[in-house]
């Protein structure tokens, strides 16, 4: 512990500017009207990059053994099997529309 | 320190540990893992019933969220992020008194942020977002219509957020009257860093959370 006393403190301002300007990208690209998967990337890759600029420096990941690192990054890999495995609960609604449609067509063949 | 002697002569034997320094931020990083998962559930829950609106639509966010009050909202969390790596740099070069001003401005950003967000919430329950409907008008003054989901998904996720800040702020106080009575100095000072990883990770999750919530 007694070398942290003669440390080199990383630049936290030049990251603070960073996270300053991806914060005003993030809500420039998010005004705009344009194709919704195009600005979820967009976003979501922005701010990805926020958050890993904070973990790395602000938590101080890049001075850490790897281990930690990968320790840490396992539940952002859990959580993309998470969204996966919702994958079939975000079409639920239109496999019921699918359902409903045949019986509203049925309907229509008979007041016919 | 006798733990840290302790770690030394196992490192002999076994290999060595994680993060040497000590036990405590360790454990205050496999929190942080769990705890990611609680935000990615409830995340991913939202995306979910999101897509799964269909033909009842889904609000979108900038009718009824202001975003310029939550970009600062974001801004401050950033600010206060800074004030707490400042923190955690000055007693590492053993000055407690600038310590505890950096302590003190990140406690500060803490409480703002939590005064807005009560300001918010409030501003939004007026306006008619609640966990049972959604407002008749949208932000532009256009008629809007949507899941009454967007109440609950919101309130939900922003209060779990907030509540996460309010320990936050809770658990500075605590270090930063421990930081008063001189309990840190430049060799024991695990206790900041570990309060810093703390802080630092609901500042991630609100970044996660805006782009999310808000902005998408």
């Amino acid at each position: 512990m007694a070398e942290n006393g003669h440390k080199e403190h990383p630049k936290y301002f030049r990251i603070f500017w960073w996270l300053l300007a991806l914060t005003i990208i993030e809500v420039a690209v998010a005004i705009p009207e344009y194709a919704i998967v195009l600005k979820a990337i967009l976003l979501i890759g922005l701010a990805c990059s926020k958050a890993a600029l904070v973990a790395i420096y602000f938590m101080h990941l890049k001075f850490e053994r790897r281990t930690l690192t990968i320790i840490v990054l396992t539940p952002f890999i859990i959580c993309v099997f998470l969204v996966i495995m919702l994958m079939p609960d975000l079409t639920l609604d239109t496999r019921l529309d699918g359902i409903e449609k045949p019986a509203a067509e049925v309907v229509d063949t008979s007041s016919h | 320190m006798e733990h840290a002697t302790t770690l030394d002569h196992t490192e002999d034997v076994y290999e060595p540990s994680l993060t040497p320094d000590s036990l405590g931020k360790l454990g205050m990083w496999i929190f942080l893992v769990g705890d990611t998962m609680s935000f990615g559930a409830l995340l991913a829950a939202y995306a979910a019933i999101r897509a799964g609106a269909g033909i009842v639509g889904w609000v979108p966010p900038d009718e009824i969220l202001g975003i310029n009050l939550t970009a600062f909202m974001t801004f401050l969390l950033i600010c206060s992020s800074v004030t707490m790596v400042k923190a955690l740099e000055s007693i590492q070069d053993g000055k407690v008194g600038r310590m505890c001003d950096f302590l003190g401005l990140t406690i500060l950003g803490g409480v703002i942020f939590l005064g807005l967000q009560a300001y918010e919430w409030y501003h939004l329950i007026h306006h008619g977002l609640t966990l049972t409907g959604i407002p008749e008008h949208g932000l532009s003054g256009a008629a809007i219509s949507g899941s009454t989901l967007f109440g609950p998904t919101f309130y939900a996720i922003t209060g779990f957020h907030g509540l996460h800040v309010t320990g936050g702020v809770i658990y500075l106080i605590v270090i930063l009257r421990n930081g008063w009575s001189g309990r840190y100095t430049a060799e024991f000072n695990h206790e900041v860093e570990i309060v810093g990883l703390y802080w630092h990770f609901v500042d991630l999750i609100w970044i996660m959370v805006f782009t999310f919530i808000y902005l998408l």
